[in-house]
């Protein structure tokens, strides 16, 4: 780092008018780019989650001795533009490496610019199976449960029931689509005799929701797979409700129970759902779990979302990463990334899985209820992915030669 | 037959909401010639003044009073962008409006989020009006048939309005012909503001009436915006009729195409769309626009000349400072660079057809798009080597700008403009849904270059050779005889014909050249970003070029490059700030009102004053 | 004298409505020929089938003994017709001379040609038409600052430039001062006498008219009512019915 470098770097900073908390200490600084005004409702309450997470961590003294910051760029949810906010973050601002993105689009291209260029990505929300398995790079790691695991888990507990006809309702891009060829592989393998008796897919939040009912209705199922979220979802939900859809029917919902798009459904939370989600509001006192939740609302005012319990995982996967590496070069993060173990996370411990750079973060699933007027989990249960992932070898297949 | 039916009932419901957006949208561009895409903005402003209107007011009186109020609260809302923002530059070119208005959705996305948060709400349920009815057994909802009970009574309260009344007689003779209504003595400044107010409530009751089916959320307004273009268009701009019987025709169809090709979602009414402006040019109950009838509006375009030994000289320098760029700077400006050379080789290429060919597209990413993707999946499928693979860019774009521009180049005007809006919607659907060869919305990745370009600095120098070269060719070819032909079609159709130029020939070629030459564009693009999604290949992608092309300067030839450099600028620069939708959009509105004739224009118009030259030629 | 422009029963219905109802004419070689009529008596409908900017509903159109019926202007133009609008139609975003330019390159075939620098393409040429009506020293104006008189001028050279056999100028001199429309007028006969060109024009100004015109044809609801020399035309009493209002005009041309 020499002087024209280092001076370049303060510029930067002032141009993007970041807090000027490092000026007075040289900080660890990571780059996070995000959907900040595209998906507002998700964005915000996991960068809560980070925020929390960093006052933790520089309280406790930062990370190597220094602060950990990050950098937050809106990325307007556009893949094109949120490499070039990267390149900026890691050739200009001085980031150690790249974390960020819901949108599985935009965190497979930070992956495969991270591979390109020889950065480090923790893609923290993206679902995509790709993201590690058939688009996997060295470079690239994820923090949360994929779209294949958590309908694994659906398609576990759908086996149970008598239920043999399905109808599958999801949106329809590359999320939705992995999806229900997830719950349909796992489910057929599970129960064979079970057939797919209608598969809707509307574009994605410009459902006709009643049309969509309507036509689930005629094919008759004997139970039915949702994928809908956000305003989808509560459109769903109106019709089908309204006309008798759910009725008798056992409903599987992937991400139904997640606070983003079940607090919005009011008293109208579809009951006796089965869902994957987050039941902040149950924890019981001691548990790391509920230790996060009183955190988190002591710190924001509000309640959290998955969205803050990612966000705070995010920052805690990069401190202990730095931590174990001693360093913040490329190769010794990528090297600690690679089988990291965190003890006391807020859902216990965390570990990157050496043979796909997945952490073993897991899921909650349970049953949706009202109560006091709003939808929760109850009978949840918080699964590890073990024992809904394909075996290493063919995780090893799938991913490209490194 | 009692599902059938049940589905026609659903299709009805939504028509509703559908057709007070696109009756208002139809309206204001009959009148005022406005293409206002801010129109699904004051959809969303409808649905979320209804939700907070609702909490406040309790009951039957409160929920349909709110309703009542809320289209009045949007009216004021539009007549007030009416007055502050469209006012000052109704003697702009044509459709530069539409740029003001794009700078609208910007701050009241802002605005929105401000006041209302980023959580989705849901609509508040119709008093009495829960569950449902049963029709011949099939359940259909209350509020289902209460909406279908109202919409014809609003079409025949709009029908009145503009059959039986004055201010009527005055919409439809300013809808026929806009200097008559100055003869008549008419106040036309108010009769555009009330228009626009009227169409702008219209927008807002659809928002609230829809709530107890839906909600309010931030992504609404471009969510909808889209499905009423195509009701409008398909009704024939400016029909309220027609907005109706495409606005049914477009639901009825949706329900059926759930039904029976759930997979059709996503292009089914641009597919209808492409086939009804094919057949009827005009929409279902259009009339023939009749050219240059709105067109030279302000003052036309002066004579064009290439720069003198002056230009050359600044344009030799400003190159050679490019060049020498990698010596001074960090690796993201030539990044950054990059990004706004590609993009003004694109702004380039639409501003060709555009300003010098007089042919307004609204669908130009899909060649830029086009070539992208071209490239990306030979390397992604076959392997085949980079260099190979580029020059497919430009070469798969101009061939698809062929087949595109066989069906629309027969169009003129705002039909013209939608119909290549659909071509690019089907070719982003094929894109995002055709998954075994596109990966759908997974994108193609790890599209990079070659060794020797890998390099940021290389790849610079690739850049800046082809991408300049291909702004430099295009401002040649607009020198050029074949250039001079297509300003003659676009100055006056009649007379090329009559002096033997086959205007439609010219601008078919012309068309595909912008087409290569956007395809050119994205595969410049492709390789810089290591990747393509369906993103390159959005309306919004299309939009961003068109508002360069049209804050640079549409009547100047280098508008769609300065316009491509300031916007790279401007929002590399304010994306870094919380508010920088709100900002934008106020820059985009101030630029448009202190500059009526576009960045470049309005310097040349200042300078010519300056030097008091009124025989200028254009640079 | 031979024939450049036959006409046979030409008809034009517009929802049931017959604007041109049968008309059939012919113009020689080297003629001058005039067709007026009273407002919406079918002049410009019939002009504008001659050169395909309509399709008749019924009849022929023969142009030196080739059908050219519901052919495309550009084909009727590619044959040796030019022709001057009503309401001018020149680029407005070119100067006067790269109007005429624009013409040339078309006649030359040019058009998809990307060779550099039009605006140099076929200079001279164009000036030397430019002086030929008078507009010479224009040549570098925008062409959208011109008076209108000039761009009538300015499209007469345009339509000159394919050195067309026949000229259609649809009201030529509408919008112009007398003096200039004598002015005009009297160019064109010029033009006439010495290239051989045929002319017809439609007119309103009966002094131009029977001053230049070796013959005149008059249209009146459609229908062609009479076809002859000035005096025959004038003697018509069918055309003095039809000018009963506009009969001081036919004075005015008798004392002229």
């Amino acid at each position: 780092m020499n002087l024209t470098r280092r001076m370049m770097l303060a510029a930067a900073t002032a141009l993007a008018l970041v807090p000027a908390a490092g000026m007075a200490q040289e900080t660890i600084k990571v780059g996070e780019i995000n959907h900040y005004k595209r998906m507002a409702a998700f964005a915000e309450p996991y960068k809560m989650g980070i925020e929390l997470a960093l006052k933790e961590i520089n309280a406790d003294g930062g990370v190597l001795g220094k602060p950990l910051e990050f950098v937050f760029r809106d990325d307007q949810g556009d893949p094109a533009e949120a490499v070039k906010i990267a390149e900026e973050l890691m050739t200009r601002d001085g980031a150690v490496m790249l974390t960020g993105t819901i949108l599985s689009h935009v965190g497979l291209a930070l992956s495969s610019f991270a591979a390109e260029k020889g950065y480090l990505y923790l893609a923290a929300e993206p679902l995509a199976d790709s993201l590690v398995w058939a688009s996997g790079n060295p470079n690239t790691f994820r923090l949360r449960a994929s779209t294949w695991i958590q309908a694994a888990m659906l398609a576990e507990e759908a086996a149970k029931t008598d239920a043999v006809k399905y109808a599958t309702i999801a949106p329809n891009y590359a999320y939705g689509q992995d999806a229900v060829a997830a719950f349909k592989e796992n489910l057929k393998r599970l129960k064979p005799e079970v057939e797919f008796v209608a598969e809707q897919w509307p574009a994605l939040f410009k459902i006709d929701a009643g049309a969509e009912v309507q036509a689930i209705e005629r094919a008759k199922p004997d139970a039915i797979y949702n994928v809908t979220f956000g305003t989808d979802l509560a459109k769903l939900v109106r019709e089908g409700g309204d006309r008798g859809l759910f009725d008798g029917r056992n409903v599987y919902g992937l991400l139904t129970g997640e606070p983003e798009y079940l607090d919005p459904l009011g008293d109208e939370a579809p009951e006796g759902w089965f869902v994957t989600g987050y039941p902040w509001y149950a924890f019981e006192d001691g548990t790391p779990e509920k230790a996060f939740v009183d955190a988190y609302m002591e710190e924001t005012g509000e309640t959290p979302k998955i969205g803050s319990l990612v966000g705070y995982l995010t920052a805690q996967s990069i401190a202990a990463a730095i931590e174990k590496a001693g360093a913040t070069d490329t190769a010794a993060l990528i090297e600690a990334f690679e089988g990291l173990e965190i003890e006391d996370t807020p859902i216990g411990p965390l570990a990157y899985r050496a043979v796909d750079n997945q952490s073993t973060m897991g899921a909650y699933v349970g049953t949706l209820a009202l109560e006091d007027g709003k939808g929760v989990m109850v009978d949840w249960e918080y699964k590890t992915p073990d024992g809904y992932l394909p075996s290493d070898e063919e995780i090893t297949a799938m991913r490209p030669a490194e | 037959m009692a599902f059938l039916f049940a589905q026609f009932l659903t299709g009805l419901a939504n028509a509703s909401s559908l057709f007070l957006v696109a009756s208002g949208l139809s309206l204001i561009f009959g009148v005022t010639r406005i293409v206002n895409f801010a129109h699904g903005s004051f959809y969303m402003l409808g649905a979320f003044i209804g939700v907070t209107l609702m909490e406040i007011l309790p009951g039957h009186f409160g929920f349909w009073g709110s309703i009542l109020l809320t289209g009045l609260a949007v009216g004021v809302i539009g007549a007030f962008v009416e007055i502050v923002v469209l006012r000052p530059i109704y003697r702009a070119p044509e459709l530069f409006q539409l740029v003001a208005t794009f700078g609208v959705i910007l701050v009241i996305q802002d605005l929105a989020l401000m006041i209302w948060g980023a959580e989705d709400r849901l609509g508040p349920r119709a008093p009495g009006l829960r569950g449902v009815w049963r029709i011949f057994g099939e359940p259909v909802p209350k509020y289902d048939i209460v909406l279908i009970a109202i919409t014809p009574f609003i079409l025949f309260a709009l029908w009145y309005l503009i059959t039986k009344t004055r201010v009527g007689v005055l919409v439809r003779a300013a809808t026929q012909d806009r200097e008559m209504v100055g003869a008549l003595g008419v106040n036309q400044a108010w009769l555009f503001t009330g228009v626009f107010a009227l169409g702008s409530a219209l927008a807002g009751w659809g928002g609230a009436l829809q709530l107890p089916k839906g909600g309010a959320d931030l992504l609404m307004d471009f969510n909808i915006i889209g499905a009423v273009f195509v009701v409008v268009v398909i009704g024939g701009m400016g029909s309220l009729p027609g907005a109706f019987i495409a606005a049914v025709l477009i639901s009825v169809l949706n329900v059926l195409g759930v039904t029976y090709i759930p997979q059709s979602t996503l292009v089914l009414m641009f597919v209808v769309m492409a086939i009804v402006l094919i057949i009827r040019p005009y929409g279902l109950l259009g009339r023939e626009e009749v050219a240059g009838e709105h067109g030279q509006v302000g003052a036309p375009e002066t004579p064009i000349r290439p720069y003198g030994p002056t230009g050359q000289a600044v344009i030799a320098a400003l190159l050679l400072v490019l060049a020498a760029l990698p010596l001074v700077v960090d690796q993201f400006v030539l990044i950054l660079m990059i990004d706004m050379v590609v993009f003004a080789l694109f702004a380039a290429s639409l501003h060709f057809i555009l300003g010098t060919g007089g042919l307004v597209s609204f669908g130009h990413a899909a060649f830029f798009g086009g070539g992208a993707y071209a490239a990306a999946l030979l390397v992604f499928h076959t392997g085949t080597p980079m260099e190979l693979a580029f020059l497919f860019a430009p070469l798969a774009a101009g061939l698809l700008a062929l087949g595109i521009g066989w069906f629309c180049i027969r169009l003129t005007g705002v039909y013209f403009a939608m119909l290549t809006l659909a071509f690019s919607q089907l070719v982003w659907s094929l894109a995002y849904q055709w998954r075994a060869v596109t990966r759908g919305d997974d994108g193609l990745v790890n599209i990079w270059p070659s060794d020797w370009l890998s390099e940021t600095i290389p790849y610079y120098y690739f850049t800046l050779i082809l991408g300049i070269g291909g702004i430099l060719f295009l401002r040649h070819v607009i020198h050029a005889p074949f250039g001079y032909a297509l300003r003659a079609g676009r100055d006056s159709p009649r007379q090329a014909e009559a002096m033997g130029i086959n205007v439609k020939r010219v601008q078919y070629a012309a068309f595909a050249l912008a087409g290569v030459m956007a395809g050119l564009a994205g595969g410049i693009f492709v390789f810089s970003k290591g990747s393509v999604f369906p993103t390159e290949l959005e309306i919004a992608a299309s939009f961003d070029a068109l508002i360069v092309v049209f804050l640079g300067g549409v009547k100047t030839l280098a508008g769609g490059v300065v316009g491509a450099g300031f916007m790279t600028m401007v929002e590399d620069w304010l994306t870094r700030l919380e508010y920088w939708r709100l900002l934008l959009g106020l820059v985009i509105i101030a630029v448009v009102i202190i500059a009526p004739e576009g960045i470049v224009g309005s310097i040349r118009t200042a300078w010519n004053k300056y030097r008091g030259t009124e025989e200028e030629i254009a640079k | 004298m031979t024939e450049i422009l036959r006409v046979e029963n030409l008809k034009k219905s517009y929802d049931g409505f017959l604007a041109v109802n049968g008309v059939s004419f012919s113009v020689e070689q080297g003629e001058l020929k005039a067709l007026i009529g009273p407002n919406g008596a079918g002049k410009s409908t019939c002009f504008n089938m001659l050169m395909g900017q309509l399709k008749p509903t019924e009849g022929d159109v023969w142009f030196d003994g080739e059908k050219i019926t519901g052919k495309l202007p550009r084909e009727v133009w590619r044959r040796g017709v030019g022709r001057t609008f009503q309401i001018t139609g020149t680029y407005q975003s070119m100067t006067v001379i790269e109007n005429v330019q624009m013409a040339l390159m078309s006649h030359h075939g040019k058009l998809f040609s990307i060779q550099p620098r039009a605006w140099k393409l076929y200079r001279e040429e164009a000036f030397e038409f430019l002086e030929t009506v008078s507009m010479q020293d224009q040549a570098d104006r925008p062409c959208s600052i011109l008076a209108y008189g000039d761009l009538k001028r300015l499209e007469l050279a345009i339509a000159l430039t394919h050195r067309p056999r026949l000229l259609l100028m649809d009201e030529p001199t509408a919008g112009m001062a007398p003096s200039a429309r004598v002015e005009l007028m009297q160019l064109v006969a010029d033009i006439v006498r010495d290239q051989g060109v045929s002319v017809l024009f439609t007119e309103h100004d009966m002094d131009v008219v029977f001053a230049h015109a070796h013959h005149i044809m008059v249209l009146n609801r459609g229908e062609l009512i009479a076809d002859g020399n000035a005096t025959e035309v004038r003697n018509n009493p069918q055309v003095q019915e039809v000018y009963l209002g506009g009969g001081t005009l036919f004075k005015e041309a008798e004392d002229a």
